[in-house]
Formats: structure tokens, sequence, C-alpha cells
């Protein structure tokens, strides 16, 4: 037994690189797989506080496109409104449910911290859990698609960006409306792949890609970007397609956080289907 | 508290708000990132007991992956590194030995043993960190290609920070 101690203590050095080391790679992997973690990642006070500052200042250099977005999406809102004026003319005599009116919420919030040049990107939103913003909301800014919601503390959240190799959304081509899978491949913040479109299908460049609904957490027809680049190599079953990004993710000031309240009623109703996903 | 804690301790925290308020938002098209708080770590006393020296790295990579989102993934590069300074900075022992209390640094050994201490370290930190970030060696060219350029970066700013902020003792 003291030969053991003894060993161990003149290694001692060894073993506090292993006991760091060994903790170090567990929090990793438990940061990566689950939604724990709480405290510490940039939604706590501090570090928010720190990138609020440092945001704000880079903001007076963006302000000129910032106006520019946003009179170009007034001016959409404007003509949405009017055309759902003209439906509702119509349609008043359909007796409608306001629970599938009503059924997406959308909360405001402005970026405080950023990043698109490593593997794993994330965002920091200034609304939190005292805004009702919950773990796997669906994030979009006026343009697109963003990323869902990894963590919220009370008054901020961190969201996981598109731009994220581990990120998969189910993305749509609209002209045909065949659906496949949209991942980000690590390298150029302004491309995106639409993987497991299958070969008898015809894309072709331009071709919008929007969000396809099938997982309840984004709605569907939310514009994700249009096809740049189609591969079909000669035996794979699927193609390789490139998509252009419509959001373009360096320039993110403010974005839309989407509630789905009719999500718990879809889950629950799949799950009493065996094997459903 | 003596001065030499609190000396340190500031200048932890300056290393660690640079790192974050401005290298965090200074890459080079995409590929070139700045951890400029590896310059803390280097310069840390040769002489300091080997374990104390991998607690401030652990707590430094902990600091800063709160900031970069990224748990676990600085602090096990960090401590990694801290881990294997003191072998290497003993292969590299000038002559005569390091004086009681010397720092690693450009102003102490000149500019060509200060490249030759810290480019192997910076390298393995950069490493470990694109690889295991990109999670394995799917995307191998990229990462090199991100590991070189980053490496590249952060040794010039250590450099320019090591000759701006000491003063020569020749």
């Amino acid at each position: 037994m003291e030969r053991i101690f003894l060993f161990i203590y003149q290694y001692r050095a060894f073993f506090t690189f292993l006991v760091l080391e060994l903790f170090a790679v567990w929090i990793f992997l438990e940061n990566n797989q689950f939604q724990g973690t709480r405290f510490f990642n940039s939604s706590n006070r501090i570090a928010a506080a720190i990138h609020t500052f440092s945001q704000n200042t880079f903001d007076y250099f963006n302000l000129r496109q910032v106006n520019r977005t946003l009179a170009e999406e007034n001016t959409y809102l404007r003509y949405e409104l009017e055309k759902r004026n003209r439906q509702l003319e119509n349609a008043h005599k359909i007796p409608v449910d306001p629970e599938r009116i009503n059924q997406f919420d959308f909360v405001s919030a402005k970026v405080v911290n950023n990043s698109v040049s490593r593997f794993t990107n994330f965002l920091t939103i200034n609304k939190g859990s005292n805004e009702g913003i919950e773990p796997g909301m669906a994030v979009i800014s006026q343009v697109g698609v963003v990323g869902k919601v990894k963590v919220a503390s009370s008054h901020y959240s961190v969201v996981t960006s598109l731009l994220n190799v581990d990120v998969m959304v189910s993305g749509t081509l609209k002209r045909t409306g065949h659906f496949g899978t949209v991942q980000w491949d690590g390298s150029d913040p302004d491309f995106i792949n639409l993987k497991y479109i299958p070969r008898h299908v015809k894309p072709v460049v331009g071709d919008t890609v929007v969000t396809s609904g099938y997982s309840g957490v984004f709605p569907s027809g939310i514009f994700i970007g249009t096809v740049a680049d189609i591969q079909l190599s000669k035996e794979a079953p699927f193609y390789q397609l490139t998509v252009k990004l419509a959001q373009d993710f360096r320039s993110l000031t403010w974005v839309s956080v989407i509630k789905n309240r009719m999500l718990n009623e879809l889950d629950s109703l799949e799950q009493h289907v065996p094997n459903f996903k | 508290m003596n001065r030499f804690g609190i000396f340190q301790g500031v200048l932890f925290l300056a290393y660690l708000l640079v790192q974050v308020v401005i290298f965090k938002n200074a890459i080079f098209f995409h590929t070139a990132f700045c951890f400029i708080y590896l310059g803390y770590l280097l310069r840390w006393p040769v002489e300091s007991n080997h374990m104390v020296s991998m607690g401030v790295g652990f707590v430094m990579g902990f600091l800063v992956d709160v900031f970069y989102d990224s748990l676990g993934l600085h602090t096990l590069t960090c401590v990694l590194i801290m881990y294997l300074r003191p072998y290497w900075l003993s292969v590299l022992t000038p002559q005569g030995g390091y004086d009681a209390g010397a720092v690693p640094g450009v102003a102490e050994y000149g500019f060509q043993w200060f490249l030759i201490y810290a480019a192997p370290l910076v390298f393995i930190h950069h490493a470990v960190l694109f690889f295991t970030e990109a999670g394995g060696f799917d995307y191998f060219w990229l990462t090199l290609g991100k590991i070189g350029a980053s490496a590249l970066y952060t040794l010039v700013l250590l450099c320019l920070v090591d000759v701006l902020f000491t003063r020569s003792k020749r």
C-alpha cells in the first residue's frame, strides 16, 4: 500500500494532468451532447455583459446596412399585409380555429455575440427565459433561417447557428416538393449543403430551398437559400446540392425567436405511434 | 496577497479580456485565429510548481471556454501545453541554466530562443484545438490550413506583445 502512495507521489504531476484532462474531456462531451451546463456559457451575466458592450461598439459600423434591410423588410411586410387583407375579405365566411391563427408567436431579439469561422458556431441573443424563450425554439432573421435555441438564462440565450457541423434541419426544394437534410460542411459561411435529394428529381441552379416544417420546430416555408451548384456522381443515390444562404451570417444583428404553441400537441400525437421517429 | 500575486492577477485578466473582446472578432479569411491568451501561459515563471502551472492553464482555458461557448475545448488544450511546457523548457535550458524567478520571453533569452520555445507549443495547442473542434479528421486539409495560418498569426502577435510590453534587461 505504501508503495502505491509513493508511486503516485512520484508521478503526481502526471496524475494531476490526467485528472484535469479527463475532467476537461468530460465537460467537453457533456456540453456537446446534452443541453446541460446551464451556467458556464456566454449567456451568464458577466460574459453576456462584456459581449454586449463589445457588440454595441461594433454596431455603429453596421448601421447603414441595418437601415437598408429594415426598409426592405418593411416593404415586404406591407405587401404581405395587403395580400392577407384581400384574402380575409373573401374568406370571412369560413370559420377558422383561432388557435391555429395564433399558432406561432414571435419574440424579437438583438444578437450580442456571433461567430461564423469555427466548425461549431453559436450566437448569443439578449432575450431569455423571462421573455418565454426555451431550449429548442427556432430562430430566424428577416431573410431566413438562423438556428435553434440551445440554452436560455433569465435575460440571454445561446443559439446554435445553422453554421454548425452538428446541426441538421429538414429542407424542401420548393419547386418540386422533395425534402432532404440541410447541413453545413464547415468551410464557407456563405454556402450550405442539401443532402438526400434522390436522383430522379431534376433540380436546377436557382431553385429555392425552404424549411419543410416536419420537425415542428420551424414553421414550413421559411427561406434557407437558393441552389448554387449541383453534383451527381455516377453511382450515388442522392444529389450533392450546394445552397447559397439567403442570410449573410456575418452581418446578423436582429433575429426573431419562434415559439410553436402546438408543438406539445404534435409531439404527443406522434409519440402514440410506435417507431414513428 | 503579495505583489507578485496581484501583478499576475491583473495580467491574467488583461490577457483574457483582450482575447474575448478584440481577438475573438479579429479573424482573417475565416482561417486565421489568434489565441493571444497563450502569451500569459507561455510567460508563466520557469521554476513554478508543475501542478500549480497546470492549474493556471486549467482556469485560463475554462474562462476562455465560457466566452467561446466551447466548454472543455480550451481547457483541455491549455492543460496539455502546461503539462508539456516544463519538459520542453528543460530541453531548451540555456548555458548556465535559468535564473531564479526567470520568465521565458524575448527580452530575457533573445528572439531566436523564444521562437524555438513557443512555436511547437503553439502548434500543438492549435492542432489539438482545431481537430477536437472539427470532431475528428473529416475535414483534414481545411483544419490543417486553419492550424497553420492561426499558428503563424498567434506567433507573430506573441512576439510583438513580448517586444512591445517588456523592458529589455540587457
